[in-house]
């Protein structure tokens, strides 16, 4: 249904940018002691595509993707955004974190104007502001104040804040980690909804294997910390995809297996 | 279902509410105001029954003002609902008026009339209304003085402490140098400088400024400071992967985040400047309202002295009230905000 929806207009080119991530490595010092996070992690990704980033907790994903939006530098290794060394954050790669992170002391609208205020450019393009809210479906709610939201709703807001850059690169770390079930499974439609219509490339951080099913192309299994890539699995599924779907739940049972956990199954 | 026992309920209750329960309901309602007006015609027959044993010359017209006042609540009371907002204000705060009615009265008996307490020391409420009305020129002038000295030193204070609360929040080499500095001077009390600061200061004025300023300035610093060290991380990292330069890191990012602590920085900064005004008042100033408690003091003029006093507290809460309705202004977005 939502593919049916958002498959005529498509008016957005697919904009999504490559990332090449070769042989990044990364450590954290914990009292003067190096605690290393990534071990040589090689990634390529296509333009457009929708990678999912699964691992055990504390693995270090949530590390990968703030060295790819740039917050960080590796110790060694090399991050490109097409062809380009990433060497700090710019907005073509938005993140979205597992907390919304909205600054209470702003309006919904004025959240999401954040990116284009940063950049100096609001004045001109306000109407970009409304597409965004609109996008999200809170275009009522732009007066509104943080702590007048429901966590959903603040989550669809930090989505709007991000999308309103039109990033190349879409980074998400865990956003859907602290919603009730019920908007996590809605959010996770719009979420596939968004990047079909507007083809930036999407990177999702979670440790939910049946969400990274039910949303990327490609899943990118973790071994434990130090991260290594265990296992790069193509999810050649149409959309709009079902959860009951036996060819997901085959490579859900594979995936669980390589996180050790399929005694559960 | 619900809606219509609801209605249901309401309909009865209109309909056929008892005889006698309406009488006892009017009562609760008005009883309040008519003692308050009843304690107010005590008062003013008080000041006008009883010979007074000193010589004041207001005890006539603060006696028609307790039966005006009094006349006012009893209409007030019988037609609030007429009256609407002005009504309900008035029955929210007739029980503060019936007190209030009862203590002015005990006073003026124990004071201007049996003199149960020793007359010089507590003068009754006549002698006050009189420094009002025949010392005025005066008092406004030192209400002046005082305004002006401290809206000077606190401005200058607040925004100095601003500024350097920011920066040492912000630059680790700030920090390096300010900090012991804050630390070394910051907790001694701003008075402890007087003497010294009243001899080097060209003026008493430009030194009672700088005091000030100095008490202001401390409180308002060190919490500036934490609320910028405090602010999350994730603020900022959000902020800079949408693009954000250093400077709209601070203005956009760090203040406001900070601004509820800075807030109590100047509420703190305002109480400590109070005293500090005061002291410097009485001390170096030729003017202002702590220098006129001394004069009164001087002079044995203890009417004065409380005619100040409750001037002075009228400025000291309405500048705190003022400070509030700022805060409320600039920080809409929080909730559960205190209330003043």
């Amino acid at each position: 249904m939502v593919a049916q929806a958002i498959a005529e207009p498509i008016t957005y080119p697919a904009v999504g940018a490559a990332l090449d991530i070769e042989r990044v490595s990364h450590a954290f010092d914990i009292d003067g002691v190096a605690l290393p996070v990534l071990d040589e992690v090689s990634l390529k990704v296509e333009p457009g595509e929708f990678v999912a980033l699964l691992g055990p907790s504390g693995c270090g994903k949530s590390t990968l993707l703030r060295l790819i939006a740039g917050l960080e530098q590796p110790r060694s290794g090399t991050l490109r955004e097409d062809d380009i060394h990433i060497k700090g954050p710019h907005p073509s790669r938005v993140v979205v974190f597992q907390d919304p992170t909205l600054f209470p002391w702003r309006s919904v609208w004025n959240n999401v104007a954040l990116g284009l205020e940063a950049q100096g450019i609001l004045k001109s393009q306000r109407s970009r502001v409304d597409a965004a809210l609109e996008l999200v479906g809170l275009a009522a709610f732009r007066n509104a104040y943080p702590h007048q939201l429901s966590g959903g709703m603040a989550q669809r807001v930090a989505l709007a804040r991000a999308l309103v850059n039109d990033p190349k690169v879409l980074i998400l770390d865990e956003p859907l980690g602290k919603l009730d079930s019920l908007t996590r499974i809605t959010m996770q439609a719009e979420i596939v909804a968004l990047w079909q219509r507007k083809g930036f490339t999407t990177l999702l951080v979670t440790h939910d294997a049946e969400e990274a099913l039910f949303l990327a192309n490609r899943v990118i299994v973790l071994s434990d910390r130090p991260a290594r890539i265990k296992a790069d699995i193509v999810v050649n599924r149409p959309y709009p995809r079902h959860r009951g779907d036996p060819h997901l739940a085959g490579l859900r049972k594979q995936i669980l297996g390589l996180l050790g956990l399929d005694a559960t199954w | 279902m619900s809606t219509y026992l609801l209605s249901d309920g309401v309909a009865a209750e209109a309909g056929e509410r008892p005889r006698g329960r309406d009488i006892f309901g009017w009562l609760r309602l008005t009883g309040p105001g008519i003692a308050a007006a009843a304690v107010w015609v005590a008062f003013g027959l008080a000041c006008l029954h009883w010979e007074d044993r000193g010589d004041w010359s207001q005890t006539r017209s603060v006696g028609i003002a307790g039966f005006v006042i009094a006349a006012l609540t009893l209409f007030g009371t019988l037609g609030a609902d007429r009256l609407g907002k002005v009504g309900d204000g008035l029955r929210q705060r007739v029980p503060w008026l019936l007190a209030l009615g009862a203590f002015v009265t005990l006073w003026e008996v124990a004071t201007a009339k049996f003199a149960w307490l020793p007359l010089p020391f507590f003068p009754p409420p006549q002698a006050i209304i009189e420094v009002y009305t025949d010392d005025l020129p005066k008092l406004l002038d030192s209400v002046l003085a005082s305004v002006k000295l401290q809206l000077g030193g606190y401005v200058i204070g607040a925004l100095v402490g601003f500024v350097t609360g920011v920066s040492i929040g912000w630059s680790r080499s700030v920090g390096y140098w300010v900090h012991p500095v804050l630390r070394f001077i910051g907790p001694l009390p701003a008075t402890a400088w007087l003497p010294i600061a009243f001899f080097t200061f060209p003026s008493s004025w430009s030194a009672s400024t700088f005091l000030i300023a100095l008490a202001t300035g401390f409180p308002v610093t060190v919490l500036t400071w934490s609320g910028v060290a405090s602010v999350s991380s994730a603020y900022y990292d959000v902020a800079r992967t949408l693009g954000a330069k250093p400077s709209f890191l601070v203005l956009k990012v760090a203040i406001p985040a900070a601004l509820p602590h800075v807030f109590v920085g100047l509420f703190m900064g305002l109480g400590a400047s109070f005293a500090v005004l005061v002291i410097a008042e009485m001390i170096g100033v030729k003017a202002g309202l702590g220098w006129y408690l001394q004069w009164a003091q001087g002079w044995a003029a203890y009417a004065n002295m409380y005619a100040a006093l409750i001037v002075m507290s009228l400025l000291c809460s309405g500048a705190i009230t003022l400070l509030f309705k700022v805060r409320d202004h600039l920080l809409v977005w929080q909730k559960g905000v205190v209330k003043w």
